[in-house]
């Protein structure tokens, strides 16, 4: 949920700062091990947007795979989970090459007319 | 995520006291809304979603960098043995090193005046039903404490295996705290956390005899995880395993 505040407030500012008045689409970029659960975050944002400019905006949500490279053999891999075991030796220690950012993407607004 | 944790609450539910003050909380905000013309434009961001967080940590870890301040972040359970390792710690190392703590709860004073009564400068941040700690809450605990030249500031977070792993508050490093009275498997539930921490404390090393916690195991579970991670098995109750914790305190500052 405190996600979902974080993402809210950098919209709102991001919006205002562009001169738009209501945010119609967030696009955010997620690594698969970045800690998100994409249904659960969707379901925050809904509630964490109300009264703000993105309220009703729709999340878009782009998946960005684990990827590691294995410090003993060198193998690079798809990681399932912080968990993952080289598949080429077996070893456990495994740095990981991409696959944690948390990152809005951009933003689609609606802009105001001055009256 | 933690939807039915109330970490959804306002900003100003959150409350910094230094003990025998009482300070204001945390400013709130609120967002206005006009109701908009339809004009659809794309407008790139591409900034962390916890990119203000991290800027308010980097500015605090500036901040203790240059007044030789080692900034601990106590992560674990609830129950797990914090603030009695706190304790323990204070008492040993007192008169040598200087020390000040941070310590974060939902709610009361508690924790705070335990540490209060060891006479080391400690300021409570009560966050209210927020499940953690951000950098935010500690910069407003800094402006109300000082810290000494060269000392050790342990933040003790919010009892939270989960949450408090992805905000960084400015620290040298996150040290997790399990006991041997909870599952060894737990770096593998909770990988996350031990994969954000430096150190591993295994506590209440005392009670071993009379569960069936597995040292080794929890060991390699979390190691699976960090391979980095270093550990020490302790007891902050009667003191086993402390000198080696103590040792590399000092070797910090």
């Amino acid at each position: 949920m405190s996600l979902a505040i974080n993402i809210v407030e950098l919209v709102s500012e991001k919006a205002q700062a562009a001169g738009g008045q209501k945010v119609t689409t967030v696009e955010l970029e997620a690594g698969t091990l970045s800690g998100v659960m994409v249904e659960a975050l969707g379901f925050c944002f809904d509630a964490a947007a109300r009264n703000t400019p993105a309220e009703g905006a729709r999340l878009v949500v782009r998946e960005i795979e684990a990827r590691g490279a294995c410090m003993g053999c060198g193998h690079t891999f798809v990681l399932e989970s912080l968990l993952a075991q080289c598949p080429q030796c077996g070893g456990y220690a495994v740095e990981t090459l991409q696959g944690r950012e948390l990152k809005v993407v951009s933003l689609t607004i609606d802009e105001y007319d001055e009256e | 995520m933690c939807d039915s944790c109330g970490c959804s609450q306002p900003a100003n539910s959150v409350t910094i006291t230094r003990l025998g003050q009482s300070g204001p909380g945390a400013a709130g905000q609120h967002h206005s809304h006009r109701p908009p013309r339809a004009q659809g434009r794309v407008v790139a961001v591409r900034e962390a979603v916890l990119g203000k967080n991290d800027g308010i940590a980097a500015h605090n870890r500036d901040f203790f960098r240059k007044r030789g301040v080692v900034a601990l972040n106590l992560v674990s359970s609830p129950g797990s043995g914090k603030t009695t390792i706190l304790e323990r710690t204070i008492r040993e190392l007192r008169g040598e090193i200087p020390m000040a703590v941070i310590e974060g709860d939902q709610q009361t004073m508690l924790d705070a005046e335990r540490i209060d009564a060891t006479g080391v400068p400690v300021v409570q941040v009560n966050t209210g039903a927020g499940c953690h700690l951000d950098a935010d809450m500690v910069h407003q605990a800094l402006h109300r404490m000082e810290l000494a030249k060269n000392s050790l500031l342990f933040i003790e977070n919010v009892g939270n295996l989960v949450c408090p792993a992805m905000f960084d508050l400015g620290e040298a490093a996150k040290v997790v705290i399990i006991s041997v009275t909870e599952g060894e498997d737990k770096p593998l539930k909770y990988p996350a956390m031990f994969d954000a921490a430096g150190l591993c404390l295994i506590n209440k090393t005392d009670l071993l005899p009379h569960v069936d916690f597995d040292v080794a195991r929890c060991r390699e579970y979390a190691l699976r995880v960090n391979h980095r991670l270093e550990f020490f098995e302790i007891s902050a109750r009667t003191g086993e395993g402390m000198p080696a914790w103590l040792a590399w305190l000092r070797s910090q500052i």
